[in-house]
């Protein structure tokens, strides 16, 4: 199993990365994708699978696909050839470094435990069951967030009316 | 002295005070309710005469069995632990000078209609005169030096103002000034007697059932002690009270003012400046009689202040009498000639008492009003003229002017049967039989010549010869102040309402006398309390004197006449006299020149000190006030520069490191989220740190 | 080091990755996207700890993760929209452009 999670965590990392760092937005996009599908590829191999699914059906087919479209709607006007990070770049960086530093320095530090468990199973029918039954109320106000968020995104995108004078 | 509960006694005070209530009602009035103001005066006065007369009959129906002196004190404010009292008092002595001023007052206010009908300032005129008179008349029932003095005051004042009714003439209005500085010098000495006299004694009522202060318990104690030069404290304060008689009657040498006080209309002249207030002085002495004559019982000889009195009297007399001889304003000689005549009077006190004094006071106000009233109506005549030279031949234009004023004439010069004569000549005699010198008498007697003399000369010039006038010459074209402007035409008789005074005036100079004759001295009596008694051995012993004195009268007229009678033609032709003995005729016509005396020595003076004073007040009180001045602008300025630099500064500096601090910080809030997010990062960085530190073991 | 703590750093990792592009990048939708990141990174800590945690079989990371899924997605929508709405008042995504709340 490690050698397939290294290869997965290069595959993330590295894509990752490079959504982060690519001049043009579209190919962030792009390398954003492949790095979310090596997310879902871990989940898969933790062993979460229907999280696993659900994150290419979600992440990949549906907000990457809209981060490209917004992509595409609002840079029609500016040149795909700007500088790629802002001015201070150096001070974003060091910051995120510092908090890799800390969380790292925080896990490292911990007692890390040896046995090695066994995989759970876990069906859909049961993560359905647990929604039902124990989630039931996080799973109703989620509905409401859903259609609060589609209701205000609907409004926010509107084009605003033109006023007659 | 008992204080009596007649009404005439209890009410006395109402002589002065309507004369005083139409006054100032008067002065309410419009100037064109001429009538009225007349009519107010005239009235209040002739009520007050009825009044006069009331109490005239009263004090002769008390008899003369003891002294009569009615007395109404009244407390008027609380000084200290005494109480200070006013009050008016009836005797002899008031009740004859009240019907004096009530009635010559009333004569000069009739004639005073017809004399100032042309004048617009009619109404102002009344308003003084009623006040003037109202303040003689104070003067004369106050039983009080204090109230006396008040009165006194408020006569000057009125004097002043009537001086100067025609206040825009400059000399006029210098003519009134004049007047009130010398008698208010004179008043200096009167205020200090007064005090001297108040501390001595306590009191400054003259008559307090035994109390007063000219009372027998105060004088003896006044006599008793002495003070500088060796002289009782009565006589120092009789001379100190003298100086403000001096002042108000025209003595040698505060007599400066009386003849520059013919600037007035001729019947303040009359009314003033020889009835009345100039009598006042007179009358003054003649009321603290007592104080001067007091005397520790084993003197012999008379106190001093009476010689000082006599004295000056005598060097008055002559002095008026030789300076009226050189004078060629109507006016002046008689101004000049009541100086001297005030002399007389103060001889008349001073060797002889009260009576000799006041029996030539009163006949002397009679004529003297009588001639001022008639060349009074000569220069209405005559529209405005006042120089002789420019009159003459006037008996066939005023027959009845030159009527009255003969007898006036006669009278002043003591033509026997005349009033003058009898009260002249209780003057010579008493003069003559003054122990102490009998130099006053011999001025005396000189004085009487030349008033014999200098009336004729006036006689002359006014009335007879013939008219010397230009046809063309008449008053000052631009002078609409002076007596007359009514046209320039011949001149005429006065109006009746004028001549009728005058007729009246005449008849007392010529019959007044009588009541004084040696034969049967009833005003003598009655003035001490006496009953007279008709005999003519008095009259035998007095004979000799009257003998000289008319002839001495006769002599003047003598002179007169050779001098005068017929030699007078031109107006321009010098004065006989004049070219006789021109140094002296110069001397006299400058009254001694004692005008300019006083004006190189007391008025220099006053010049140099008042120079003195504005430098003084310039320099040092200015600078003073200027150095004040000028700390508190540098203590402005401080404050202004503290406030400025310092308080503002500093606020100001604070605001700006405020708002320079708020700047600085602002730019944190740069709008940017992501410099927000790197510090939430940041922060979360320190807080996990310290968390973390915190928690390792 | 366990297969727990190689997650819990992977996770760290791609969290100040995320973090790194949120704090640089110029463009809004980038940004955004740096945020979704990190949200991923939070839902791998969450499985991983579910797979070597103590109670697997309450599948308390499995629920957190769906619905930090869920949210994730709502909020990249409203986002988007935002970003469009602004774009559309200023023509512009630049980040740095934004700065009207300055002061």
């Amino acid at each position: 199993m490690n050698v397939f999670f290294l290869i997965l965590a290069a595959l993330t990392i590295v894509g990752t990365a490079a959504a982060m760092a690519l001049r043009s937005a579209i190919h962030c996009i792009l390398a954003l994708t492949i790095g979310l599908v090596g997310l879902a590829a871990l989940y898969l191999l933790l062993g979460a699978q229907f999280v696993g699914f659900t994150q290419i059906l979600v992440y990949v087919g549906a907000v990457a696909i809209l981060a490209v479209f917004a992509i595409m709607m609002t840079q029609g006007a500016s040149a795909p050839t700007q500088p790629i990070l802002s001015s201070s770049w150096l001070t974003g960086v060091s910051v995120a470094v510092a908090i890799f530093a800390v969380l790292a320095w925080a896990i490292h530090s911990t007692a890390s435990t040896q046995t090695s468990l066994p995989q759970p199973e876990v069906s859909v029918n049961q993560i359905g069951a647990a929604l039902m039954h124990q989630f039931v109320l996080p799973l109703e106000i989620m509905g409401l967030l859903l259609t609060a968020a589609l209701i205000g995104a609907v409004i926010l995108a509107m084009p605003e009316k033109k006023e007659t004078l | 002295m008992a204080a009596s509960t007649d009404w005439i006694v209890q009410n006395l005070w109402l002589i002065p005070a309507l004369p005083l209530l139409a006054g100032g009602a008067i002065s309410l009035a419009k100037q064109r309710h001429r009538a009225l103001a007349a009519s107010l005066a005239i009235a209040s006065m002739a009520i007050s005469f009825l009044l006069s007369l009331l109490a005239f009959i009263h004090v002769l129906s008390l008899g003369h069995a003891e002294t009569v002196k009615q007395t109404v004190n009244i407390n008027w404010f609380q000084f200290g632990n005494e109480w200070v009292k006013l009050g008016w008092l009836l005797d002899p002595l008031t009740a004859v000078m009240l019907l004096m001023v009530t009635f010559v007052g009333l004569l000069i206010f009739i004639y005073s209609v017809g004399y100032m009908a042309e004048d617009e300032n009619f109404t102002r005129f009344f308003c003084f005169l009623a006040l003037f008179a109202g303040a003689m008349l104070g003067v004369v029932i106050a039983n009080s030096l204090l109230l006396l003095f008040m009165f006194w005051e408020i006569m000057g004042l009125t004097s002043y103002l009537l001086i100067g009714f025609w206040y825009a003439k400059p000399i006029a209005a210098a003519a009134a000034k004049k007047a009130f500085i010398v008698t208010r010098i004179g008043d200096l000495g009167f205020f200090l007697g007064m005090a001297w006299l108040y501390s001595q004694t306590g009191t400054l009522l003259f008559y307090d059932n035994g109390a007063g202060c000219i009372e027998h318990s105060a004088l003896t104690a006044l006599v008793t002690h002495t003070t500088i030069f060796g002289l009782t404290v009565s006589t120092g304060i009789a001379l100190l009270i003298f100086c403000g008689a001096a002042g108000k009657s025209g003595q040698v040498p505060l007599h400066v003012w009386l003849p520059d006080a013919m600037e007035g209309p001729t019947p303040v002249s009359a009314l003033i400046h020889a009835a009345t207030m100039v009598a006042a002085g007179v009358f003054l002495i003649a009321r603290i009689y007592p104080l001067m004559s007091a005397h520790i019982p084993s003197l012999l000889t008379p106190t001093i202040a009476l010689q000082v009195v006599t004295w000056v009297g005598a060097i008055t007399a002559l002095f008026g009498s030789c300076v009226a001889v050189a004078q060629f304003d109507i006016k002046r000689i008689l101004a000049y000639s009541t100086v001297s005549q005030l002399g007389y009077m103060m001889i008349g006190l001073g060797v002889g008492g009260v009576s000799v004094g006041m029996f030539h006071l009163i006949t002397h106000a009679f004529f003297k009003a009588l001639l001022f009233l008639g060349a009074g109506s000569v220069i209405h005549g005559c529209s405005g003229e006042q120089d002789i030279r420019h009159m003459g031949g006037l008996k066939k234009y005023m027959p009845v002017t030159l009527l009255a004023y003969s007898a006036g004439m006669l009278a002043l010069c003591g033509v026997p049967f005349f009033a003058g004569f009898w009260s002249k000549d209780e003057v010579l005699h008493s003069a003559f039989a003054w122990s102490v010198s009998s130099i006053p008498f011999y001025m005396a007697a000189v004085a009487a010549l030349l008033t014999a003399f200098y009336m004729t000369r006036q006689m002359f010039y006014v009335f007879f010869g013939d008219t010397h006038r230009p046809a063309h010459h008449f008053a000052p074209v631009d002078d609409k102040f002076s007596e007359e402007s009514h046209g320039h035409h011949a001149p005429h008789e006065s109006p009746r309402v004028m001549t009728t005074p005058l007729l009246i005036l005449a008849t007392f100079a010529v019959f007044l006398g009588f009541m004084g004759a040696p034969f049967w001295p009833w005003f003598q009596s009655f003035l001490d309390g006496e009953q007279p008694v008709l005999s003519f051995a008095p009259l035998a012993a007095a004979l000799p004197l009257m003998v000289v004195s008319t002839g001495l009268v006769l002599l003047g007229l003598g002179l007169g006449w050779k001098l005068y009678a017929g030699k007078i033609k031109l107006a321009s032709q010098p004065d006989p006299l004049q070219q006789l003995q021109p140094r002296i005729f110069s001397i006299l016509s400058h009254a001694f020149y004692v005008d300019r005396m006083y004006a190189m020595t007391i008025i220099r003076l006053n010049t140099v000190f008042a120079h003195l004073s504005n430098w003084f007040d310039r320099w040092i009180f200015n600078g003073v006030v200027q150095c004040v001045s000028y700390l508190v602008l540098g203590l402005a300025w401080l404050d202004n520069f503290v406030d400025t630099f310092v308080v503002n500064g500093g606020f100001d500096e604070g605001c700006a490191a405020v708002s320079h601090g708020g700047r600085t910080l602002s730019l944190l809030q740069s709008g940017r989220i992501q410099s927000y997010l790197r510090t939430i990062g940041l922060a979360l960085i320190v807080l996990a740190i310290l968390m973390f530190w915190g928690v390792k073991p | 080091m366990s297969p727990l703590n190689g997650y819990l750093l992977l996770s760290a990792l791609l969290f100040s990755i995320g973090l790194a592009g949120a704090l640089t990048r110029r463009n809004a939708i980038l940004v955004l996207i740096g945020i979704e990141l990190m949200l991923n990174a939070a839902n791998l800590n969450f499985i991983a700890f579910w797979r070597y945690g103590a109670n697997p079989a309450a599948l308390t990371g499995i629920m957190f993760t769906i619905f930090s899924i869920s949210i994730a997605a709502a909020e990249a929508a409203v986002g988007l929209g935002i970003i469009l709405a602004v774009y559309r008042h200023t023509r512009s995504t630049d980040l740095d452009q934004m700065s009207s709340m300055k002061g």
